[in-house]
């Protein structure tokens, strides 16, 4: 078997035991990147050549004595708006076109300190606002299975790279489903954990407080050990929490879903879903049942505010947050201004795209004098009907069974021209992100044109293990993953 | 929820963006339809409920006020578009001042 097709965890295992070096592994993943690459567009910077410095370190080091860490020579992908210390971290946004942080972001210090193996930065679109990659100033990534198709976003590089075995796993960003969405339309598994799981420190914010860092791997084992690798408390993240990190993998002995109650939520099953996704997700759902899953109808009747109210409170956030954007500490400097003020502007104009300007003009709308009360204020408090809708849930059930997306992974510029049903189509991922809880995509079939369908397990705050549990379950009882992608 | 072209102007100044007057109507519909949809959110009643800013609810964190190593003045620029011996250079804030 070639040593790019291997999952995260069995390659760590080869690793473990000598049968592969780290050399090899760069050598392989430097191979299969030059022969899809082209196609697939997934990295905005590869690191290859550093890795393969890197590699060959860690091999000298381990001579004769094996005692390796999780991640020690795995070859991984990062998002691009996760600071790596040294590597061009672009958020593929002009703005930060020549970015390189002076420092790492918590996931990545956790991943350098196990000897991780970086491959390159991942495509997303800008600053992580989008469901496509089209809004990446690079152009977009495309996706594996149909490359007139969007690998969906904004973590849609990473899903690409995954998908097309161009790393051995990836992390991703979550601010309303960038990592489910795109793992979905790839074929993948994606996982957001519950907030505060996760340290966000040296992710670039988008909005503080529903972004969070996951893995998107190639099968639901991977999940589980990439995430044991970058979860924890961090003191530089003061929204991080102070909860234990179990051993993930160990959430996966128990191959069945006994004594587990799982919602089937009725606003998730209505009009507009795709006929081929509902058909898929409910053979899932009866899948689950004969894995010994309990299944229940739910409601959770604030489904339909979700949209509207994650659009002011992300905008709200990401028009704060983006302030910092003024040509003058770091990034673009617009050229020939005359005072202050103008710098601000053309800087601001030049720098950012146009889904980036119109979530800053609609956040700014919302906070401005006179609308935040109706907008931003109402908001906040139905997220907390929507929250509260998940606590009522969770009494009931142990999990939440869901699409994740509408559709499958549609045509490049299906939707670029019309913003309001770009959003509508997040209406499956972005409730987790308002209630903070943890959710998990991962494949459950193929539409007839061929693309890849996922499903969605939503569980309670820091349940990731009874997530991991039932996914790994299902996974293990079906085929899906076999399936590889034809690049062409 | 109509937003006009003057309503785009003034947001985007307090944003700090210089939009072309293409951006301007595009964006005076495009928002227009958004907030449309998000007037939607008047049928929940919503009196007595408390917002959520975020969702862990926890109270200050703290931490000692102790002395850690932070970044050097020299990496700390090192991305600015421009600087000099270790400050950002920005255009000329402050008038000149007409002699009396």
């Amino acid at each position: 078997m070639s040593i790019h097709t291997l999952s995260l965890f069995d390659l760590h295992e080869k690793f473990t035991a000598g049968a592969v070096t780290a050399a090899e592994i760069v050598r392989a993943y430097g191979l299969r990147i030059g022969q899809v690459e082209s196609k697939v567009k997934a990295y905005i910077t590869l690191a290859k050549d550093t890795a393969v410095g890197q590699a060959s370190a860690l091999d000298a080091s381990l001579k004769g004595w094996r005692k390796t860490l999780p991640m020690m020579g795995m070859p991984l992908a990062i998002k691009d708006n996760i600071c790596t210390e040294g590597v061009l971290t672009t958020c593929a946004s002009r703005i930060l076109g020549d970015f390189v942080p002076p420092y790492d972001a918590t996931v990545i210090a956790k991943l350098r300190a196990q000897g991780y193996l970086l491959l390159g930065k991942t495509n997303l679109d800008e600053f992580a606002m989008g469901s496509s990659t089209e809004n990446s100033a690079v152009g977009p990534s495309r996706n594996p299975w149909n490359l007139q198709c969007v690998p969906g976003g904004s973590s849609g590089g990473s899903a690409a790279a995954v998908a097309s075995d161009e790393c051995a796993a990836a992390l991703g960003s979550d601010t309303g489903g960038s990592i489910r969405q795109p793992a979905a339309f790839c074929g993948v598994v994606g996982l957001k954990p519950t907030y505060g799981r996760v340290s966000r420190y040296g992710l670039i914010a988008f909005a503080s407080s529903l972004d969070q860092i996951g893995p998107i791997t190639k099968d639901v084992r991977d999940a589980a050990f990439l995430l044991g690798a970058i979860a924890g408390h961090d003191p530089l993240d003061s929204t991080s929490a102070d909860v234990p990190v179990p051993d993930y993998l160990k959430a996966l002995k128990r191959k069945d879903l006994k004594k587990l109650k799982v919602g089937v939520p009725v606003e998730f099953f209505a009009e507009g879903l795709d006929p081929e996704v509902d058909r898929v997700v409910r053979a899932a759902i009866q899948q689950l049942k004969e894995l010994g899953g309990e299944i229940k109808e739910i409601e959770l009747p604030r489904t339909d505010a979700a949209v509207a109210t994650y659009y002011v409170i992300a905008t709200a956030e990401a028009s704060s947050n983006l302030a910092r954007y003024d040509g003058v500490k770091f990034g673009l400097r617009a050229k020939e201004t005359k005072d202050l003020l103008e710098l601000y502007m053309k800087t601001r104009q030049e720098g950012f795209g146009p889904e980036v300007k119109r979530r800053i003009m609609l956040g700014t709308y919302v906070l401005s004098a006179g609308y935040y009360d109706a907008y931003y204020g109402k908001s906040q408090a139905v997220r907390t009907l929507i929250r509260q809708d998940f606590e009522e849930a969770s009494q009931n059930v142990d999990l939440i069974v869901t699409p994740v997306t509408p559709t499958p992974a549609f045509k490049f510029g299906a939707k670029a021209d019309d913003p309001l049903q770009m959003y509508l189509s997040d209406i499956f991922t972005i409730s987790a992100n308002l209630a903070g809880v943890p959710a998990i995509s991962l494949p459950c079939g193929f539409s007839q044109a061929g693309l890849p369908i996922g499903f969605q397990l939503i569980g309670r705050p820091f349940e990731e293990e009874t997530l991991l549990r039932a996914a790994y379950a299902y996974e293990q009882s079906t085929q899906w993953r076999a399936k590889k992608p034809v690049i062409r | 929820m109509e937003i006009t072209k003057q309503e785009v102007e003034k947001v985007a100044n307090l944003a700090r963006l210089a939009l072309t007057d293409s951006e301007k109507t595009a964006f005076a519909k495009q928002l227009s339809q958004i907030l449309t949809h998000v007037e939607t959110l008047k049928q929940y009643d919503t009196t007595g409920v408390e917002p959520t800013a975020t969702v862990p609810g926890q109270a200050n964190v703290f931490r000692a006020d102790d002395v850690r190593p932070s970044l050097s003045i020299e990496s700390a620029v090192a991305n600015a578009p421009e600087s000099v011996d270790g400050f950002f250079v920005v255009p000329k804030i402050i008038e000149d001042r007409q002699p009396l």
